[in-house]
C-alpha cells in the first residue's frame, strides 16, 4: 500500500469519527431543546397559547441553580455531598419552576381566557421582559460561568475516537427517563387523558365533568418542572448561564415544538432532536455563524411540505 | 315530590345577542321530553344552559329541587346530568375505550364503571369491535352511537342527548332512539333535542316546540303530534 492511500483512508476514517462526534453533540443539545420544547407543546395543546415566557423560567431555574450551588458551596464539595446536591437540585429548580409558570398563568393568562387570542399572547410577551428583568437584577448583565460540577472525562477511555462524557451521560440519563415518564403519565394516568381530552376539545370535556382550570394548572405545572429540569442539565452541561439564555433556547425551543406539530408530545421530541442535529452538523460542516440560518431554512421547508409539522394532525377528523 | 328538571323563566344570551328569551319547562322522573323547533330556535342553548356552559342571565335552573345554575359544568356533571353535544364532539385521538372512560370521568366506583362499559358495549356491539380505534375514524353513526355510549358512562339520572339523528342514515336512527328507549326502560329521565320531530314525538312521553327563544307549544307529546300547527311547520303537513 502506498503511503499516499494509507493517508487517505486515515483520513477518512477520522472524518467518519467526526461526524458521529457531531451527531452525539447535535442529540445531547437536541435532547436539552426538546425538554424546553415539551413545556411550550403542552401549553399551546390546552390552551392554544404560545407561551413566550415559557423561556424566561428556564433561564429563572438556572439562576437559582446559581444561587443554591453558591449557598451550598458545592464547588468545594466532597463526592458524596456534592451529588446529593445535585439531587436536591433537581428537586427544587423543577418545584420552583412550576409554581412559577403556574402563578404566571393564574395571575396573567387566565383573566384574559375568554379574550380574543392576541391578548394572552402579547401579555406572554410582556411576562417574558418581566422575567428577564428580574433575571437581570438577580445575575447582572453579564454572562455567569455555572460551576463544572460535573467531570468531562471521557467514560469511553482516554484515548476513544469520540467523546462520551459524564456530561453527556448526565444529559441523556435526565432526558431520555423524564421523556418516558411524560409519555407515561399522557397516556396512562386519568389525569393525562383528561389532559388529551381537554386539548382535543375543551367543551366535551367540560362536559364529562373533567375541571378545565385544574387541567390547565396541571399543564403548566409539568411545563414549568421540564423547564427547571432542563435549566438545571443546561447549566451543567454548557457551563455559562446569563439573562438572555431564555430567548435565544426558548426560540430554538419553540421552533422544535413547530416542527415537530405543535401541539403534539412525542413531536416536540423530534423538533428537538433534529434542531441539535441541524445546529451541531450546521456549525460543522457549514460554519458556526449559519447555524440559526439553516436552521430555519430546514423548518420553513419542512413546514411546506408538512404545513402540519413533522408529526401534527396524523389522525384525520370527520366532522 | 320536585320535577327532576325545573327550569324557570330562564335567560340566556351571548353578547348583545338573547337567544333565550324567558323559558319554562320540566322534566319529571322518568320522562323522556322532547325538545322540538327551527335550527337558531334555541334548543342547542338551553342544553348548554343545563350543562352550564352557557350561564343564565336571569331565571333559575333546579335539578330535584335544588338550584344547579350557578354551579361550574364539572360539578353539574357530578350531580348526575350527562350530555351527549351536538356535533357528538367525540375526542378525536382518543380511542373508542378511552372516550368512553372519560364519559365515566367524574366517577370513581371501578366495578361500576366497569359494568357500565360491557352495558354500553351490549348497546352497541360494533364499539366493542372498535376498542381500540381512534374516536376521529369511526364513522358518524359510530360517533353518535359512542357520544351516546359516552354520555351514559357516567350513570346519570338526566340525560341530555342535542341532536342525536343529525346527518345519520335511517336504519342507524333507529337503532340509536331504541337504545334511547331501553335507557328510559332502565329509569333515566331524558331531554331530547331534536329536528327529527315526529320521531322524537312518537319516542317521547311530553313535547316542548321552541320558536326564536321562546316555548310556544307544550303538552302530551301524542297531542303536539295531532296538533295542526305542529304538523304544518314541522312534521311536513
Amino acid at each position: 500500500m502506498t503511503p499516499a492511500l494509507l493517508l487517505a483512508q486515515t483520513a477518512d476514517i477520522d472524518a467518519w469519527q467526526a461526524f458521529w462526534q457531531y451527531a452525539l453533540i447535535g442529540l445531547t443539545n437536541g435532547a436539552l431543546i426538546a425538554l424546553v420544547a415539551l413545556g411550550y407543546t403542552m401549553v399551546y395543546g390546552i390552551i392554544e397559547l404560545i407561551n413566550f415566557a415559557h423561556g424566561d423560567v428556564f433561564m429563572l431555574g438556572a439562576f437559582l441553580a446559581l444561587t443554591l450551588i453558591g449557598a451550598m458551596g458545592l464547588e468545594q464539595a466532597g463526592a458524596v455531598q456534592l451529588w446529593l446536591g445535585i439531587g436536591l437540585l433537581f428537586v427544587v429548580v423543577p418545584l420552583f419552576c412550576a409554581v412559577l409558570n403556574v402563578t404566571i398563568d393564574r395571575a396573567v393568562y387566565k383573566p384574559l381566557r375568554n379574550a380574543p387570542k392576541l391578548a394572552p399572547l402579547v401579555s406572554a410577551i410582556g411576562v417574558s421582559f418581566v422575567l428577564m428583568n428580574v433575571g437581570l437584577l438577580w445575575h447582572g448583565a453579564a454572562d455567569k460561568h455555572f460551576p463544572d460540577l460535573v467531570s468531562r472525562q471521557n467514560l469511553l477511555g482516554e484515548n476513544a475516537a469520540i467523546e462520551f462524557s459524564y456530561k453527556d451521560l448526565l444529559v441523556i440519563g435526565m432526558t431520555v427517563p423524564i421523556m418516558i415518564a411524560l409519555t407515561g403519565f399522557v397516556k396512562g394516568t386519568r389525569l393525562g387523558k383528561a389532559m388529551r381530552a381537554t386539548a382535543q376539545d375543551p367543551v366535551a370535556a367540560t362536559l364529562m365533568g373533567i375541571n378545565a382550570d385544574r387541567v390547565i394548572a396541571v399543564t403548566f405545572a409539568i411545563g414549568g418542572a421540564l423547564a427547571g429540569a432542563a435549566s438545571v442539565i443546561y447549566g451543567l452541561y454548557i457551563n455559562t448561564v446569563g439573562y438572555q439564555m431564555g430567548f435565544t433556547n426558548g426560540l430554538y425551543a419553540f421552533t422544535a415544538a413547530v416542527l415537530g406539530g405543535i401541539g403534539n408530545i412525542p413531536g416536540a421530541v423530534l423538533g428537538g432532536l433534529v434542531i441539535g442535529l441541524a445546529r451541531s452538523f450546521g456549525s460543522a460542516y457549514v460554519g458556526e455563524r449559519w447555524t440559526s440560518a439553516l436552521v430555519f431554512v430546514i423548518l420553513i421547508a419542512i413546514l411546506i411540505f408538512r404545513p402540519n409539522g413533522l408529526l401534527g394532525a396524523r389522525t384525520r377528523e370527520k366532522v | 315530590m320536585p320535577p327532576l328538571l325545573e327550569i324557570s323563566d330562564l335567560r340566556a344570551g351571548y353578547g348583545q345577542i338573547e337567544v333565550l328569551k324567558g323559558i319554562s319547562l320540566e322534566v319529571q322522573p322518568g320522562e323522556i321530553v322532547a325538545l322540538i323547533g327551527a335550527n337558531g330556535a334555541g334548543k342547542t342553548s338551553t342544553l348548554m344552559s343545563i350543562s352550564g356552559c352557557l350561564r343564565p342571565r336571569s331565571g333559575s335552573i333546579r335539578l330535584a329541587g335544588q338550584e344547579i345554575h350557578a354551579r361550574a359544568p364539572h360539578e353539574i356533571v357530578r350531580l348526575g346530568i350527562c350530555h351527549s353535544p351536538e356535533g357528538r364532539k367525540i375526542f378525536p385521538r382518543l380511542t373508542v375505550l378511552e372516550n368512553l372512560q372519560m364519559g365515566a370521568f367524574a366517577r370513581s366506583d371501578k366495578a361500576g364503571i366497569q359494568q357500565d362499559l360491557d352495558h354500553a358495549f351490549e348497546m352497541f356491539p360494533i364499539l366493542k369491535q372498535r376498542t381500540t380505534q381512534a374516536g376521529g375514524t369511526l364513522s358518524g353513526g359510530e360517533q353518535q352511537m359512542l357520544a351516546v355510549a359516552r354520555a351514559m358512562m357516567g350513570r346519570p339520572k338526566l340525560l341530555l342527548l342535542d341532536e342525536p339523528s343529525l346527518g345519520l342514515a335511517p336504519l342507524i336512527v333507529l337503532k340509536i332512539f331504541e337504545v334511547v328507549k331501553k335507557l328510559n326502560d332502565e329509569g333515566i329521565s331524558i331531554l331530547l333535542v331534536e329536528q327529527a320531530a315526529r320521531m322524537a314525538l312518537k319516542l317521547a312521553h311530553r313535547g316542548y316546540v321552541m320558536e326564536t327563544g321562546e316555548i310556544t307549544m307544550h303538552g302530551p307529546a301524542a297531542n303536539l303530534l295531532a296538533d295542526a300547527r305542529v304538523q304544518a311547520a314541522y312534521l311536513g303537513g
